[in-house]
């Protein structure tokens, strides 16, 4: 019983981290059609903001080596402003073309980012070591849960409900929500085209500078390819959630975050390689039975 | 207070208006009627910003207002109701209509209006915390107009209002539009059938294969004939 809760709360840190990533396409996707695979290096470049580029194996701290609450507000601000510039930049002039000028664009911009990185830091892993003092193992009701674990289920948390709020509460949140779902019709109505945007990956910057703060934490490395695997599973989260719906994003987030981690934890011991292999045979399963994923909506239609 | 003149527009290579004049004064209520593919859609869609016309020139209220944006238009005014509604199906009722009297800043006014549209259509305030997508076709079609009346237009443009929907709904939608061009809200209004048109317009335009091939006044086309015969495209001695 302790191991299934142990495994549990696992199961909803890495649901909730993987819900995050999945809203923050799925939000850029509503209001661009664009699935954006620079999210993944967005993840990367806040990951190595926290050290000085050179090529060492163990650079020395650059903002990792601030007090804690000026390194997160260097790390998220850091990843939000490029998230901005790729918007500018690489994005909005081809807002008018068609989704796959816009998806090529995307793939342009993550190499672009991992030669940048690799360029400044050289292309080997690295070891960073921040937050040390949270790997410890925490005592709750007599259970020892993981503080890595722990932090990351509480932040992804606490991030989507905020986030949640924000998008239900808030009338930019309302206008957003309105232009994911219908962006033509939200225009006609007056809601500012760029402005609503830059809202979509501004918070698609501050939700990959804390989940790469949480994976450094977690992981301890520092590598050119540490974002794609969570954003390739958030990419089949905001599928099967029905592309397009956020609370579709959330749900597919937490179905392919809690599969993963049941199947580490329950699959026969010499299965467990093939964890991912199981994953993407239910994600398959799931789109076999419902292609147009598990939430439908308008927004996966073509706009005007 | 709305002008059309010579404007061309259309997808690529493909030509859907030729070269279309319209009209329309304040407060009336033109309706633009044609077949399937006469140019309708693209004719609204061009007024209210979400397409760019290739030639020819729109005034409202006296400026060129064409290759502005939509959300440049609907602040001076200018609000369109798109084919199929559009209501926003993952919000609340309350949450489209807030998103509907988004640009207005003056909140006082938009509450008694907000209340004002709720006894127009009192459905919608029974549904007012519920997700819209759950609305049966008439309910949409009323939040769609309610929605827009919180803009507070000048000029309120309706793609097919009556499409999908059962005649005593359609008596409904139009009774609204009757009732709200009677408090001077001016109406352009496109319909593929000519069937409910004329209790309610002062003009109409018959628009085929992308250019105006009949235009007059209620009273100049009380002789349907020769309305059936632009829309049909035969020529009126023949029909």
């Amino acid at each position: 019983m302790a191991y299934f809760i142990q495994v549990l709360i696992d199961a909803v840190a890495l649901g909730s981290l993987y819900a995050l990533v999945a809203l923050a396409i799925g939000l850029v996707f509503g209001v661009m059609k664009l699935i954006n695979f620079a999210q993944a290096d967005y993840l990367t470049v806040g990951a190595y903001s926290l050290v000085i580029p050179t090529a060492a194996a163990t650079p020395s701290m650059m903002f990792g080596g601030l007090p804690w609450a000026l390194m997160i507000f260097c790390v998220v601000l850091s990843v939000t402003v490029l998230a901005l510039i790729t918007e500018r930049v690489a994005f909005r002039p081809l807002r008018n073309t068609d989704p796959t000028t816009l998806l090529i664009s995307s793939f342009a911009v993550s190499y672009f980012l991992q030669s940048l990185i690799i360029m400044f830091h050289g292309g080997r892993p690295k070891s960073v070591s921040i937050g040390a003092a949270l790997t410890r193992p925490i005592d709750i009701f007599g259970l020892r849960v993981g503080g890595v674990q722990f932090l990351t289920m509480t932040v992804a948390l606490l991030l989507l409900i905020v986030l949640v709020l924000f998008l239900k509460r808030t009338s930019i949140g309302i206008q957003l929500r309105a232009a994911a779902e219908d962006f033509s019709m939200a225009r006609l109505l007056g809601v500012a085209a760029n402005r609503v945007i830059a809202i979509a990956f501004a918070i698609s910057g501050i939700l990959g500078g804390v989940i790469s703060l949480l994976f450094v934490i977690q992981t301890g490395t520092l590598d050119i390819r540490m974002g794609i695997m969570p954003t390739v599973y958030a990419f089949f989260a905001t599928v099967i959630g029905g592309i397009g719906s956020l609370p579709g994003a959330v749900l597919g987030g937490y179905i392919v975050g809690i599969l993963s981690v049941f199947l580490q934890a329950y699959l026969p011991e010499e299965m467990r390689p093939f964890r991912d292999a199981g994953v993407f045979t239910i994600v398959i399963l799931i789109l076999l039975v419902r292609p147009q994923g598990l939430i439908v909506t308008s927004a996966a239609k073509e706009r005007v | 207070m709305l002008e059309v003149k010579q404007m061309v527009a259309g997808y690529g290579r493909l030509t859907a208006l030729k070269g279309v004049d319209i009209t329309v004064k304040e407060g009336e209520v033109v309706f633009v009627v044609g077949p399937n593919g006469a140019g309708k859609s693209t004719l609204l869609k061009t007024i209210s910003g979400l397409m760019t016309p290739t030639a020819g020139e729109i005034r409202f209220q006296g400026d060129r207002i064409d290759g502005r944006g939509p959300e440049t238009l609907c602040r001076r005014g200018l609000a369109l109701i798109p084919e199929g509604r559009h209501i926003f199906k993952t919000l609340t009722v309350q949450e489209n209509l807030q998103v509907g009297a988004m640009i207005r800043k003056d909140s006082a006014d938009v509450r008694s209006d907000m209340e004002m549209v709720l006894d127009t259509f009192p459905i919608l305030r029974e549904r007012f915390k519920g997700v819209a997508g759950y609305l049966s076709g008439g309910e949409q079609q009323q939040l769609a107009i309610a929605r827009s009346i919180l803009q507070r237009p000048a000029l309120l443009m309706i793609d097919e209002p009556s499409l999908g929907l059962a005649p005593l709904v359609i008596d409904q939608v139009y009774d609204s539009l009757r009732k709200l061009n009677e408090t001077g809200l001016t109406l352009l209004i496109v319909e593929q059938s000519t069937g409910r048109v004329m209790e309610l317009a002062s003009r109409i335009y018959v628009l085929r294969n992308g250019k105006v091939v009949l235009e007059g006044d209620r009273e100049e086309l009380t002789d349907t004939s020769a309305l059936d015969a632009a829309y049909f495209g035969f020529s009126s001695d023949a029909a």
